[in-house]
């Protein structure tokens, strides 16, 4: 065992620092935030990954070929803890990068490769996952957006939900029934989208949090070539729940638990409650100490993965709980915060007096959604029951 | 950054799962049950002859000198198995503080008995108010021309019955942590009483010893006169890894040993393990131990070799693994319905081991404040 990143990784963990303090813009500077909603912070966060890319630090183990550099993920590990740890914006082209980038080399042709992948990576086209529907959320298999094939394309009619930044997306990749005959898991393809292509209406749906950070999508007969099926035809899920898993990875990162976790210590002992500091009291303490043990404790949950990844060993059921604990407990710190703000906590963020910018109101509803995104705590529940201990389906 | 075990580790893990399935299966843990002391001396000298009881002592003492990370790995299967006896007390603790504070004739002459399996040692610290700090230990030892006399008692001793040394926790001075001394005190030594407390735990057999009128001569004293706390709390810090580790193998087995049984069971033509309910529950334990078992790597690899971090470390691991095992045994005996409250299933061995390994060497909640106090909040 050894907890240490090599001296060259810590050599690299320095560069990559440095970089950052000269290169990142401080007006984007902020934990929360991960999705820019408005066009003028859509260029900027875009200008943000084209640099980052040009440094070289943009999916540096894709293979060379696509425009990766081979790297190996501790790389890569290093790259995004220190992205979070200087409080980088998220980055704008994540699900192109961390999902539609990983199953197209896996399950891509060639020519799909060589044409999506270096746009993904300098956020040139910025992708959109269109898997839910109105009646397909945890049943996402029963979804029915339909393509027939007409000639050497798809026609596409039907409707997605939830769609994380369609309105400024430029390709959509896009789960859609091809065999409506078939069982439900076996008619299901997987189709890239040009969000141009005419027939698709975007409408965004505001959240709680106040902002449009999804939207639907209407499909109203939008023509897809043929050579935009990715893997075979019908065989759509599997290459989803490939996907899948990816994102579950994404949704599970802790470097930004540990930073949420230290920001709330800090809020503890500088907010006083009912007259004293927060942190004295023994209930807040042990509460925080209970959050801090979790955090901890996926923090070196987070290392096995690592190492598993490093050895090319199969994830196993450690990693199917990440993304069910990793999401819970950002929540859960930020369900702390609140507590300890008292009266101060339902100030809006901007508000007159609103404790940290608002930040915390603002995670605390946004992270409630990653709890349901991505499958749902239950659905997660299942996965785990089923595909790990091997328990029967619900029948 | 490898944050895994090594080959040797999971040949260790391997080999301990296949010779505790062999030589300790829930029916010689409802043996031991019975037994007067709890022990078996024939599994103990078994083990030894595996190189366990020895695995923490130097090969110059006749021991394995592995470190704590390979010690949990084996207390996880011992956990597993519930195995009963002294061997977390005399293998683990006991020698660990003789090897950091023994001089070298007292290691000399208890290690390789210890390592041979000759030899059982165990801790004598808590008192009646059950403190674990500095300030718990009030026994006083007078200083003598030659040593010390003491008079008092010692609670919650583990396997005093069948121990042949007790390190013995007293204090030589003020109330601090610097008047500690631990003194090395042959159990039948004449003064010393020993009595059973009825426990329902009864793979972890405790004692009150009284102590009366015992003169304990200088060379008695590990780790140096009023300097005993500094060994005594990295012991508690080993303590707290270990009894994690073996929460975490109990627990793991708790789990399996309640999904296996949903899959047979069935009510309303299907297995109970197709009901979400359960299914969640299973996942819900599933994703406590996941996390659970990197903290108990941690504060092993922590003892062994980040020495700054090991107290942060233990009570990390010691806090979430007290409540992880004692939830996933509660629910793995509501997994079995009916049949895991009663004597005649195995569950309760688990279900009792996990409240020993729960209170012992501090609490979550203990261990939470602890935290807090280390974190500087």
């Amino acid at each position: 065992m050894e907890l240490a990143y090599s001296k060259t990784d810590e050599a690299f963990r320095k560069e990559v620092r440095a970089w950052l303090k000269k290169n990142l813009p401080k007006k984007d500077k902020a934990i929360s935030d991960l999705m820019p909603h408005d066009p003028e912070r859509v260029k900027r966060a875009k200008d943000w990954q084209r640099t980052l890319h040009s440094a070289g630090y943009v999916a540096m183990n894709w293979p060379k070929e696509y425009g990766g550099q081979g790297a190996d993920i501790v790389r890569q590990t290093i790259v995004n803890e220190e992205l979070v740890l200087a409080r980088a914006p998220g980055m704008i082209g994540a699900s192109g990068l961390q999902m539609l980038g990983p199953t197209l080399i896996q399950y891509g042709t060639e020519e799909q490769r060589r044409r999506y992948l270096p746009t993904i990576l300098t956020a040139e086209e910025i992708w959109c996952q269109g898997y839910s529907e109105p009646g397909a959320g945890s049943d996402l298999a029963s979804l029915r957006t339909r393509a027939e094939i007409v000639g050497d394309e798809f026609v596409v009619n039907g409707q997605k939900v939830w769609t994380s930044n369609a309105q400024f997306s430029d390709w959509m990749f896009c789960l859609v029934r091809t065999d409506p005959d078939a069982p439900k898991h076996r008619g299901i393809s997987y189709v890239l989208i040009d969000m141009k292509s005419p027939g698709i209406t975007v409408r965004p749906l505001v959240q709680m949090t106040g902002d449009a950070g999804f939207n639907e999508v209407f499909f109203d007969n939008v023509r897809v070539p043929r050579a935009n099926l990715v893997g075979e035809l019908n065989q759509g899920w599997m290459v989803a729940n490939n996907t899948l898993f990816h994102e579950r990875n994404m949704l599970g990162s802790t470097t930004r638990t540990q930073l949420m976790m230290q920001n709330l210590i800090r809020l503890a002992q500088t907010h006083q409650r009912y007259g004293k500091p927060a942190a004295n009291d023994p209930i807040v303490r042990q509460r925080l100490s209970s959050l801090l043990t979790r955090v901890e404790a996926m923090k070196y949950h987070s290392y096995r993965q690592l190492t598993n990844a490093i050895k090319g060993r199969a994830p196993g059921v450690g990693a199917m709980v990440s993304k069910l604990v990793g999401t819970e407990l950002n929540h859960d710190i930020c369900a702390l915060a609140l507590e300890i703000m008292n009266s101060y906590a339902p100030l809006k963020k901007g508000a007159a007096r609103v404790i940290d910018n608002g930040t915390w109101q603002y995670e605390f509803m946004f992270t409630l959604g990653l709890v349901i995104g991505g499958g749902t705590s239950e659905v997660q529940k299942n996965i785990i029951s089923e595909r790990g201990l091997g328990m029967p389906k619900s029948g | 950054m490898d944050f895994g075990l090594s080959e040797e580790q999971e040949m260790l893990q391997q080999s301990a799962r296949e010779f505790l399935t062999q030589e300790c299966p829930p029916t010689f843990v409802r043996a031991m049950y019975t037994e007067p002391d709890g022990f078996s001396r024939e599994l103990h000298r078994k083990m030894a002859a595996q190189g366990w009881t020895g695995l923490l002592i130097p090969e110059a003492h006749g021991g394995l000198g592995l470190g704590m990370l390979d010690m949990a790995v084996l207390l996880e299967e011992m956990g597993r198995a519930a195995v009963p006896g002294p061997f977390l007390f005399s293998s683990n603790l006991f020698t660990l503080a003789l090897m950091q504070g023994g001089t070298s004739a007292q290691k000399k002459q208890w290690l390789p008995r210890i390592a041979t399996g000759d030899a059982v040692g165990t801790l004598a610290f808590l008192e009646e108010d059950d403190r674990i700090d500095a300030a718990g230990i009030q026994l006083k030892a007078k200083k003598t021309r030659d040593g010390y006399t003491l008079s008092g008692t010692k609670m919650f001793v583990p396997f005093a019955a069948v121990a042949d040394v007790l390190l013995v926790a007293v204090r030589t001075k003020g109330k601090a942590e610097d008047g500690i001394s631990l003194l090395l005190l042959e159990r039948d030594s004449p003064g010393v009483t020993i009595s059973p407390l009825d426990i329902f735990d009864q793979t972890r057999r405790v004692y009150e010893v009284t102590l009366q009128n015992i003169i304990v001569p200088k060379a008695a004293v590990v780790g140096g006169e009023d300097q005993g706390w500094k060994v005594l709390s990295r012991v508690i810090d080993a303590a707290c890894t270990a009894l994690a580790a073996d929460s975490l193998g109990g627990a793991q087995k708790s789990l399996e040993m309640a999904v296996d049984y949903t899959k047979i069971r069935t009510q309303f033509n299907r297995p109970i393990a197709s009901f979400q309910a359960l299914k969640h529950m299973a996942a819900e334990i599933v994703s406590e131990i996941e996390p659970a078992r990197s903290l108990v790597w941690y504060a092993a690899h922590a003892f062994d070799t980040l020495p700054r971090e090991a107290s942060r470390a233990a009570s990390l691991a010691k806090a979430c693994l007290s409540e992880v095992y004692a939830q996933t045994t509660n629910r793995a005996v509501q997994m079995h319905g009916g049949i895991g409250f009663t004597w005649e299933h195995d569950m309760h061995f688990w279900f009792k081991r996990a409240k020993w390994n729960e209170f012992a060497f501090g609490d979550a909640t203990y261990h939470r404040e602890r935290l807090a106090q280390l974190e500087g909040f």
